[in-house]
């Protein structure tokens, strides 16, 4: 649920990153913590186990500018992805405004990306929202082991696996190395605002 | 759905914090939404990371809720963690609001509930605009 405080003149929106575990999601933030600017980005939070993976949540608030003479304030989260989390996953679902859908490249994944979206789907309808309505973006991350021997699916194929029905934009990329973060972040970003701004356009006036 | 907050609310919202709250001693009180919005902050605390604050109350607030259903309760609609020099004390403003109140040693925590429960009482009308006319009192 987005806030809009017309005291300040801003827009807080939130943006989910989902997708199965170890596919990325993570990855995604420290990119974009470690190359923003301190004045865009703010202090990131991570709870995680003692090895890599997202125990509850990661949270990095940035702000990227004006619109309609409203600063926006964008906080991005990801959830854990690892199937026995649901609940936490849940938890950080509660009043996402955007979903940025990291799928993972690996071939030996391809089951686990589609039952991740099939969670996430179904999350969504217990927050009562429709996958089908809500701003999301697909990104199909790891596609830089391309050149090592590692089996991956074609983009064609993670097409046809998670994109068939949705039809929404998906970005090639490469968490580890920045390729294609920033294009999701910023599709996700105009799409989430888009969408904040065309539901409460009325009651700003 | 969309929360809309304008700056009548916001003032009205300081007034009752300056008034019941950091005048009764607390350094700072912030209000939040379960999302992890932050919908206001007053005090004279210098807090950099306040929207981390605001995240994490959130996400401390929806686990302990979860806890409290492994027990048979619904949620536990107050929370509070003490240190060494500075107390934090999380209560729950209606259905999808939480208030933060940071407080030092020279505070008692009996006067910040106190105070708390009379500013909770102050917001309602506030609140009850915000939230939707059913979801009020708690």
């Amino acid at each position: 649920m987005a806030f809009i405080d017309l005291n300040k003149n801003e827009i807080q929106a939130k943006i989910v990153y989902y997708g199965p575990g170890r596919g990325g999601k993570t990855t995604n933030l420290l990119f974009i913590h470690e190359s923003m600017s301190k004045q865009v980005c703010g202090k990131m939070v991570t709870i995680d186990t003692k090895g890599d993976r997202t125990l509850f949540f990661d949270f990095l608030p940035l702000s990227i500018g004006k619109i309609l003479n409203l600063s926006i304030r964008i906080q991005l989260y990801t959830v854990p992805g690892q199937v026995m989390y649901n609940t936490t996953r849940k938890l950080v679902l509660r009043g996402v405004d955007g979903v940025a859908f990291v799928a993972d490249s690996l071939r030996v994944q391809k089951q686990k990306n589609v039952e991740s979206l099939l969670n996430l789907a179904e999350n969504l309808t217990d927050e009562g929202l429709d996958i089908h309505d809500i701003p999301l973006v697909l990104q199909y991350n790891k596609r830089d082991l391309m050149e090592s021997n590692i089996p991956l699916l074609s983009v064609e194929e993670m097409h046809e696996d998670l994109n068939k029905d949705l039809k929404v934009p998906a970005f090639e990329a490469s968490a580890m190395r920045g390729n294609g973060v920033y294009e999701t972040l910023r599709e996700i970003s105009k799409r989430t605002i888009k969408n904040v701004i065309q539901k409460v356009g009325g009651d700003l006036k | 759905m969309s929360l809309i907050v304008t700056r009548e609310q916001i003032l009205q919202l300081e007034s009752i914090v300056g008034k019941e709250l950091l005048d009764a001693g607390a350094d700072h009180v912030i209000i939040v939404d379960m999302s992890g919005n932050l919908i206001m902050q007053q005090g004279s605390m210098h807090m950099e990371d306040i929207f981390s604050l605001a995240a994490l109350s959130a996400a401390n607030f929806a686990a302990t809720a979860e806890i409290a259903k492994l027990i048979g309760e619904e949620d536990f609609s107050l929370l509070f963690h003490k240190g060494d020099k500075r107390n934090i004390h999380f209560s729950r403003l209606g259905r999808e609001h939480i208030i933060i109140t940071l407080f030092n040693e020279s505070v008692s925590l009996g006067l910040i509930r106190l105070k708390l429960n009379r500013a909770i009482e102050q917001m309602a009308s506030i609140f009850k605009g915000l939230e939707g006319k059913n979801k009020w009192p708690l």
